[in-house]
């Protein structure tokens, strides 16, 4: 068994490493099909006030003439041996641009996930259970609503009243003013931002758990249990739900994409010193080792999901054989 | 004792879904919506001409009113009447781009269930591959890469949109091609091409229409998301992205009502569109009914 979804699992490795090289090597082409030559954008407009041999150094020193594949193996070569390059916009290597960023970015995402998830759990039960009733009209009309609401939207919104109104929690950043970044401090600048990916992130879990309880509902071990005359709040914790969950395990790594797309939105909305900005001025500035990276790195992280969601699911339902 | 048994059982909700209400119900109030939205936005730039230079400073900044009923900008335009005009831009956007990626999407599948084979597998293989990049980042790149401008814009949604269509048509293509019709037109002596433009195609285009409406949303949104972030559509371009940011300057100073309009606006016409297609999917599909009743 165990073994099993250990092949799974290194089947599932064996596409992601071509899946990241493809990728990898897609963007370089793109980059390199780009009108934009980075010698150039080093130099700015100095260009024309520099020697001509100090360029043709740095288009040498850089390699920028030589072919694509030559470039992307150089490239390769580099990143494996964990040098991603300089940003060209904001003057720094690249790991150390991550570095400084990914870890606010996880922050958010993890706890808002979390977030969404429990919101999702508690509010489908909800639904499913009182189906038709006012409690489930209101939640999934209000989930249809917040699925059609742009991410940033909420967030601003959320800024507006609680930030600027209310005047209740910070706004912005993780710290206010000059004070040190602490504990305390990061906890209370966290509510609203990750208060808005979650509640933009729930809706769909929420239709989805609803959904998935409803029709579970019709499952013979569910009319059994009711039958033996167990009250309603046993049979949907200790039946219905059970049962009902297991697809939602292979949904996690599904949601990966919007998730991170989610929290590029919300941490610009919120000023969080996350990859967001970063990533922004890397397309204002054509800066490819930056949004490369950025991009191969997400790519990584989505099939990660997709691959922790899989042997997840196999270890809760034996059932499920992971081939194909 | 016989108390006990007669009491009656208590009520539960623990059945199957309940039907869903009527598609006539279902159906109307959207489609009366979508029908206004678009009526408003074909006619109203008819008659009323947006000047975007326009600038009247003495009514600047107000909030709602019966004159402007979502207010006027720091420039003292109406915020309604941008918005009619932002709706119209960002719709545009999102319908092109749904419609280049529907036939980008149907050109792969039918290619990949028709011929099969290992073209089949590296095509999916390639299709799986986009699809792990989270859509807003690979927009970002292809912007960044063609410089932010409307056309950037609708290429970088349409080549992060087509995947859905290429593999509803790949399951359709490949489901048809073991139906007798098909077998018939063969055994007739129908080319390759006759039996994919004749017998193919013409199945799949409903699913692929279905399809191709249910993307309108998500491109909406895409070009939403790329303005605001300021890489969509050049600043005086109103679209609904860009309104959305510059209403956020407005709202340090109190000017809620820039902001409101056009999400409000936004959403009501997303849920108008799903709630139109999600009837239409019910009947296409009536074995997966996918489409939540409430």
């Amino acid at each position: 068994m165990t073994r099993s979804i250990g092949l799974a699992a290194l089947r599932r490795l064996a596409f992601a490493v071509p899946v990241l090289l493809v990728v990898s090597f897609a963007l370089f082409v793109l980059a390199k099909a780009s009108p934009f030559d980075p010698v150039e954008r080093y130099f700015g407009v100095r260009i024309i006030g520099a020697s001509p041999e100090r360029v043709a150094q740095l288009r040498e020193n850089w390699g920028v003439d030589e072919p694509v594949v030559a470039q992307y193996w150089a490239w390769l070569r580099h990143a494996l041996a964990g040098d991603l390059g300089d940003s060209l916009s904001l003057q720094q290597p690249v790991s150390a641009v991550i570095g400084d960023r990914l870890g606010w970015t996880v922050l958010l995402v993890s706890v808002g996930f979390t977030l969404a998830l429990v919101l999702g759990l508690v509010l489908g039960t909800l639904a499913a259970w009182r189906q038709c009733s006012w409690l489930d009209r209101s939640i999934t009309g209000s989930c249809y609503a917040l699925e059609a609401a742009p991410v940033f939207w909420l967030g601003l919104a959320v800024l507006y009243i609680f930030a600027l109104q209310l005047r209740w929690l910070p706004g912005g950043g993780v710290t206010t003013g000059s004070e040190p970044v602490s504990v305390g401090g990061v906890a209370v600048h966290m509510v609203l931002p990750v208060a808005v990916l979650a509640i933009s992130q729930a809706p769909w879990f929420v239709l989805f758990v609803r959904q998935n309880l409803l029709e579970s509902f019709t499952q013979d071990h569910v009319i059994g249990a009711r039958a033996r005359g167990l009250p309603d709040h046993l049979v949907v914790s200790g039946h219905a739900l059970r049962t009902s969950l297991l697809p939602f395990l292979t949904l996690l790594g599904a949601r990966l994409p919007e998730l991170i797309t989610g929290a590029l939105l919300v941490e610009t909305v919120f000023s969080w010193p996350g990859i967001a900005r970063a990533t922004v001025e890397a397309a204002l500035n054509v800066d490819f080792a930056l949004l490369g990276a950025l991009t191969v790195m997400a790519t990584g992280v989505v099939l990660l999901g997709n691959l922790l969601a899989d042997v997840l699911y196999a270890l809760a339902d034996p059932r499920v054989a992971l081939d194909g | 004792m016989a108390d006990l048994l007669w009491r009656p059982a208590p009520r539960s909700r623990l059945t199957a879904a309940s039907p869903p209400r009527s598609p006539r119900w279902r159906l109307l109030p959207s489609a009366i919506i979508l029908a206004v939205v678009a009526l408003v936005v074909l006619i109203v730039p008819l008659v009323v001409e947006l000047n975007e230079q326009y600038v009247d400073l003495a009514i600047a900044n107000q909030p709602p009113s019966a004159a402007h009923l979502f207010g006027t900008d720091e420039l003292g335009r109406d915020v309604l009447l941008r918005c009619v005009y932002a709706l119209r831009v960002s719709l545009t956007v999102g319908v092109v781009a749904a419609l280049i990626s529907a036939l980008v999407g149907t050109a792969v599948g039918a290619l990949a269930g028709s011929i099969g084979g290992w073209f089949d597998r590296i095509l999916m293989r390639v299709v799986d591959a986009i699809a792990s990049v989270p859509h807003l980042l690979l927009g970002i790149v292809i912007v960044a890469i063609l410089r932010p401008s409307l056309s950037a814009v609708i290429i970088s949604i349409a080549l992060t949109h087509w995947l859905t269509a290429a593999r509803i048509v790949r399951s359709e293509v490949l489901s048809l091609r073991t139906r007798p019709f098909i077998d018939a037109a063969i055994v007739g002596g129908a080319s390759r091409l006759q039996v994919m433009t004749r017998h193919l195609l013409p199945n799949v285009a409903p699913q692929v229409l279905l399809a191709t409406t249910l993307m309108v949303p998500h491109a909406v949104w895409h070009e939403t998301a790329l303005s605001f972030l300021g890489l969509g559509l050049p600043p005086h371009a109103a679209s609904i992205g860009n309104m959305i940011n510059d209403a956020q300057r407005s709202l340090l100073i109190g000017g809620w009502w820039m902001s409101l309009a056009p999400g409000l606006l936004l959403i009501i016409t997303t849920l108008a569109v799903s709630g139109v297609s999600g009837v239409w999917r019910d009947r296409l599909n009536p074995k997966r009914r996918t489409e939540l009743t409430w």
